[in-house]
């Protein structure tokens, strides 16, 4: 029945094929979802333990058995980093996650209710915005004592302004629309409008940013873990690796080469699908 | 026969607080509509015409007045009852292009009235559907696209249905045809008449289009800065309009026809400002008879039968067939 092919073809699969047309996107989702993979797969693909040492070729070169090598004490880097992807990855998605809810939900309130609502929550948000937010994620973590689930806490906890703002702008321009109004001519109630007529025509800039807010996450845990506030050691975490590479830098720098390399590419990665998803999720952009 | 009156409205207030003070949006407006007639709204732009559409559906508060919708008061029931109330009243909106959800089928925007409605089966909702299309001129093909897919004027045939989705009695029509093209406009316009005619509508008909206008009303009311200046009914005020600022809207109609002289009344000066207005006449920084009396408050008085206008020299302007010389 020609009536049914036409219902089959919803919003989300008309979205997914403007996506698949966009090659850099493509490539990016690509490269992260490989990454995703072999992280998860790490046990069955690392051919040695992220623990296990190597005494007799220490700081080995790329190549030889270890396919990136072996840091200063004899370990194999591609196995850390395979490990060391899923704290990476981990950290990035839960904080995104954690700091878009609750983003997401606080920035509604502002941008629907607006007025006094609206007044009290973004006030509150800028005294949390006028601290630095590598200050603040210090802060944090340091109060809450190093590793990995302080680590994500830390940066979710800095980040939710940035999407309660965003939710906040993006719902006050779509609540302007007259379709809002018609909704509530027929008599949608509050939370039907909410989620039906303003989210989704005000989430794919959500989506951007919460693609692009994992990469940045990811920054972020690299740099905690840098200072020492991150991953603990042993346990591989790619911005610790990165850290621990430091001191050898001149005469090793596949140490630290390696893992910077890495975290460029996921972040990349992640960029560039954020920024095709932004275009593929506009309706009105036809193919 | 007696006919039926479906809305009245009493001394409609509208005020918004501003940085600068209290925007009179609608100010004293009363009026009545008689079922299956169709009121034209006309004025400028920013003179309150939409916000008292608006107002009288209760998407926008009241600050004083009554609403009287078959004699109930719509600015004083509560919640459940002003949704019982809604069905019998929606609203058309101007642009077809904001004033439907992109996220949403043809389909989907035209059944959500009748999900929040309830009381059907999915079957029985479907059939409606399709009945509204049809009703509308919409091909049932059309069902599953999504409204930037389509047309003005098949966007504007949408946003009709689903405005009869509830099979109201009255519908606010704010500017329904100013978006789309002139060959568009006549096909919506006799839609909307024939629509009246098949299931008794009452239509407001707000717009800025006086060729539109004099089409569809029977009667006109003409807004300025918040206030009903005149009221008549549509020949009687096109042939002999009372209020100065009525002629001179009235002669800013463009004539097909090269021959014809008119005399255009070009209006000097702003418009003045709705925040916080003096009393008295409010055209009257405009007005080529300004003179002591305008700054007394001016009442909608009956001049002619069914014809009322809002200035003190109606009588004696109703002689005159224009503007005196050198203004």
């Amino acid at each position: 029945m020609e009536r049914d092919r036409r219902k089959k073809k919803s919003q989300f699969i008309m979205a997914m094929n403007r996506l698949k047309r966009n090659r850099m996107a493509v490539a990016g989702l690509v490269i992260i979802t490989v990454m995703v993979l072999a992280s998860v797969c790490a046990p069955v693909i690392a051919p040695y333990g992220y623990e296990q040492q190597d005494l007799y070729h220490i700081f080995a070169p790329p190549g030889n058995g270890h396919i990136f090598g072996t840091d200063n004490l004899g370990r194999d880097i591609f196995s850390r980093l395979l490990y060391g992807g899923r704290q990476s990855l981990k950290i990035g998605v839960v904080s995104v996650a954690m700091a878009s809810a609750v983003g997401i939900l606080v920035g509604c309130g502002a941008g629907y209710y607006g007025g006094r609502v609206d007044n009290l929550i973004m006030r509150f948000l800028d005294v949390f915005q006028a601290v630095p937010a590598l200050l603040m994620s210090i802060a944090i973590a340091t109060t809450l004592g190093p590793g990995i689930n302080n680590a994500m806490l830390a940066i979710g906890i800095t980040t939710i302004p940035g999407y309660a703002r965003m939710t906040r702008a993006s719902f006050m321009s779509v609540r302007g629309m007259e379709y809002v109004e018609a909704a509530a001519a027929i008599n949608a109630t509050d939370l039907r409008i909410i989620l039906k007529h303003i989210l989704p025509n005000a989430i794919s800039p959500m989506i951007v940013q919460i693609t692009m807010g994992v990469a940045s996450s990811i920054l972020a845990a690299a740099s905690l873990s840098f200072m020492g506030l991150g991953a603990q050691p042993p346990l591989p975490e790619w911005g610790a690796m990165l850290s621990a590479g430091r001191t050898y830098i001149r005469d090793y720098p596949h140490l630290c080469m390696i893992p910077g390399a890495t975290i460029m590419l996921a972040v990349l990665s992640l960029n560039m699908l954020g920024d095709g998803l932004g275009d593929a999720l506009d309706p009105r952009l036809k193919n | 026969m007696r006919t039926e009156q479906v809305l009245e409205v009493q001394h409609l207030k509208t005020y918004f607080p501003t940085q600068k003070g209290i925007l009179h949006a609608v100010d004293d407006v009363s009026f009545s509509m008689e079922k299956g007639k169709t009121l034209g709204v006309v004025g400028e732009s920013g003179c309150g015409k939409s916000t008292l559409g608006r107002t009288i559906l209760h998407l926008l508060e009241s600050t004083d007045g009554r609403i009287l919708f078959h004699g109930e008061d719509v600015t004083r029931v509560d919640r459940r009852r002003l949704r019982k109330l809604r069905e019998h009243m929606q609203i058309i909106f101007q642009d077809p292009f904001s004033s439907l959800n992109p996220r949403m089928s043809v389909r989907e925007i035209i059944k959500e009235p009748l999900i929040l409605k309830g009381g059907r089966t999915r079957q029985e909702m479907e059939e409606k559907v399709e009945e509204l299309m049809d009703v509308v001129g919409l091909d049932r093909r059309l069902a599953f696209s999504y409204p930037h897919e389509l047309d003005g004027g098949r966007r504007q045939r949408i946003g009709i249905a689903r405005a009869l989705a509830l099979d109201p009695e009255f519908l606010v029509c704010d500017e329904p045809v100013s978006a789309l093209d002139v060959s568009i406009q006549a096909q919506i316009l006799n839609l909307m008449e024939d629509l009246q005619e098949e299931r008794g509508l009452t239509y407001m008909f707000i717009t800025h289009d006086l060729s539109v206008v004099r089409y569809i009303s029977h009667e006109i009311a003409v807004m300025y800065l918040g206030q009903i200046v005149e009221k008549a009914p549509a020949e009687e005020l096109f042939s002999h309009a009372f209020h100065p600022y009525t002629k001179a809207l009235l002669s800013a109609i463009p004539v097909p026809d090269i021959h014809t002289k008119r005399k255009r009344i070009l209006l000097k000066g702003e418009l003045t400002s709705p925040v916080n207005p003096k009393p008295g006449c409010r055209f009257r920084s405009r007005c080529p008879y300004e003179c002591e009396e305008c700054r007394k408050p001016q009442e909608l008085r009956e001049i002619m039968p069914a014809h009322y206008a809002a200035c003190h020299i109606s009588r004696e302007l109703a002689g005159m067939p224009d503007f005196p010389k050198g203004l």
